[in-house]
């Protein structure tokens, strides 16, 4: 019973009932309130999933995965094949555009300039950026690129490079920010240079926190629609290329086929919406492994 | 300077010993002057953090730092290893000689610097990589062509904390205990071979048995290595160090910022029976600070 005694100012060692009970009341309420939020907050979630789920699997055949979209909508039948290549290619070269330009300047905001003047205008231009809707960066790239060069794959890669961009940049830098300092000391007490302490040091020990964020961006990316429309075209037949001729995205699919009144294509972009979160959740979990192994490695 | 040429001028006054031995009136110990400090100040920006050092470090013993907290002992302490060019706008008047040679000259590598001048902080900080790793981390940033293992088990057998962790050197290092961990820096920072090994308050944040320990350690290592350190402790100053410099605050009279300053330097049994300065006395009696 330790607990209930405790010692104030006057010296009076037990605290009344009504406080303790009044305590214990509150507590209670704030508990409740917080479980409360969790529910409440995950339960849209399940529902979102559990619909997709149940409208979006009758769709999943071996045809769904291999055969080209059918050349009249409102009929049954055909594949998504050629949409969900083009979400991975696009996804992909988005990517690879996006991480290493994001990570890097991360690194520069973070390790070296990001307390001068550049460095602050680098921020404040990707936290702008964050907020630049999408619609808005696929007619950008439409501008620039789609009108002279055609639609294509990396056109939609370019614009869903540059919403992933400010997004991988600051959740890098915040990573970078939670590696304590006293690991950057005592790599240059030992005599390791900056750059390497960089990439020996700071790198690994942020690596989990730089994935998720990574994660994070291609997974926004790889569901945005609107920047797509204007870049990348309708096509119905896979196309491999990624600069040359039309291509096509889940996205896309789930955007055009839902907008029909037809139930063959309203079934279709559900099943393209299954796939999509499909998709995502599987480059997550892969990327959640691969960062655990890595942090196995460098940080045992 | 190159790294080159920092070698060889340390290693003629390293020589320079066995001549002064044949002399028949050698000057006490000056060949064996590591740090010759003078006329030290340091600043951040435009304030003046700790002012006129001057002292000089002998080899092979241990030189503890005392005096009240902001006195700039450990500003000064990490001057040696030029630790302070990390700060943004530190920057020190004056001249610190690491074998006669100036550390603060524009041609010094401070990198070079930190190989041959070790630091143990006072928050014990591995990385967090196994315990292995930790004490490869020096060793393969040198590019060393020793055997890898060798280095690590005679690091850590310095360090006494290899029969405690030999079963265990792939497993993380942050599953030791501070004590542990603070060993593990020490044989992290013994691997690269230093010849100065600072200590920035080691035991500060560790229990009394764990500080015994340390203080061992130190008096075994100590016959290798030159030990300089920073403690708030005076019986382990008094305990552990061969010399001791008392450093104080004073308040500067233009603004409240106070600035710290050099008292008395001398041998630790001279300090704690004898002191010369008042203001030491006052201290190590415990009626100031």
């Amino acid at each position: 019973m330790n607990e209930l005694f405790v010692t104030t100012e006057s010296g009076d060692l037990l605290l009344s009932d009504t406080t303790k009970r009044s305590r214990r009341i509150r507590n209670r309420l704030a508990s409740i309130w917080m479980a409360g939020s969790v529910l409440v907050a995950v339960v849209p979630l399940a529902l979102v999933i559990g619909y997709v789920l149940i409208k979006g699997v009758g769709q999943l055949t071996p045809d769904w995965f291999t055969k080209d979209l059918p050349a009249v909508t409102r009929r049954a039948g055909g594949g998504m094949g050629p949409a969900i290549v083009g979400t991975l290619l696009i996804t992909a070269v988005a990517a690879g555009m996006a991480v290493p330009l994001g990570v890097l300047g991360a690194i520069y905001l973070h390790e070296y300039g990001g307390r001068g003047r550049l460095g602050r205008l680098i921020r404040f231009m990707a936290d702008v950026m964050t907020g630049v809707p999408s619609i808005v960066m696929g007619l950008f790239v439409y501008t620039v690129w789609t009108i002279a060069h055609g639609l294509s794959a990396f056109g939609g890669a370019l614009a869903l490079a540059c919403l992933m961009l400010p997004i991988i940049i600051r959740t890098t830098e915040e990573m970078l920010r939670l590696v304590p300092d006293e690991l950057r000391q005592a790599s240059y007490a030992l005599g390791n240079r900056k750059w390497r302490t960089i990439l020996t040091v700071v790198l690994p020990a942020a690596f989990g926190g730089i994935t998720s964020g990574v994660m994070l961006a291609i997974a926004r990316a790889a569901g945005e629609t609107a920047p797509l429309v204007f870049t990348i075209g309708a096509a119905r037949n896979l196309n491999l290329s990624i600069f040359n001729g039309p291509t096509t995205a889940l996205s896309v699919q789930i955007f055009g086929n839902a907008q029909t009144p037809f139930e063959a294509a309203q079934a279709r972009a559900w099943g393209a919406a299954l796939t999509l979160v499909a998709i995502v959740f599987i480059l997550t979990i892969l990327a959640r492994i691969v960062a655990a192994r890595v942090a196995r490695r460098h940080n045992a | 300077m190159t790294e080159g040429t920092l070698r060889e001028s340390a290693s003629e006054v390293v020589r320079a010993p066995s001549f002064i031995a044949d002399a028949p009136t050698s000057v006490p110990d000056n060949a064996a002057v590591v740090f010759d400090v003078s006329g030290l100040d340091v600043y951040y920006g435009n304030f003046r953090a700790v002012r006129d050092v001057n002292l000089q470090i002998h080899t092979h013993e241990i030189t503890a730092f005392i005096g009240p907290s902001g006195c700039g002992k450990s500003t000064v302490l990490r001057c040696f290893d030029r630790m302070n060019d990390l700060i943004e706008g530190a920057r020190i008047d004056g001249k610190i000689q690491f074998h006669g040679v100036d550390l603060y000259d524009p041609r010094i590598d401070p990198v070079e610097v930190r190989k041959r001048i070790g630091m143990v902080f006072q928050k014990p900080n591995p990385f967090p990589k196994s315990i292995y790793d930790n004490i490869a981390f020096g060793p393969r940033i040198s590019g060393t062509k020793e055997n890898l293992d060798d280095v690590v088990e005679r690091a850590l057998r310095q360090a006494a904390l290899w029969d405690e962790v030999k079963d265990r050197l792939k497993k993380s290092a942050m599953g030791l205990s501070g004590g542990q961990q603070q060993r593990l820096c020490i044989a992290r920072t013994i691997a690269v071979q230093p010849e100065v090994i600072l200590m920035d308050e080691p035991c500060s944040a560790l229990d009394p048995i764990a500080t015994a320990r340390i203080e061992d350690l130190m008096q075994e290592l100590k016959s290798e290595y030159t030990i300089l350190i920073v403690t708030h402790n005076m019986q382990q100053a008094a305990r552990v160090s061969d010399r001791t410099a008392f450093f104080t605050t004073e308040v500067n009279p233009e603004s409240d910022s106070r600035t710290g300053l050099l008292v008395e330097y001398a041998p630790t049994h001279k300090i704690f029976s004898a002191p010369e300065d008042e203001r030491t006395e006052n201290y190590v009696t415990g009626r100031f600070g």
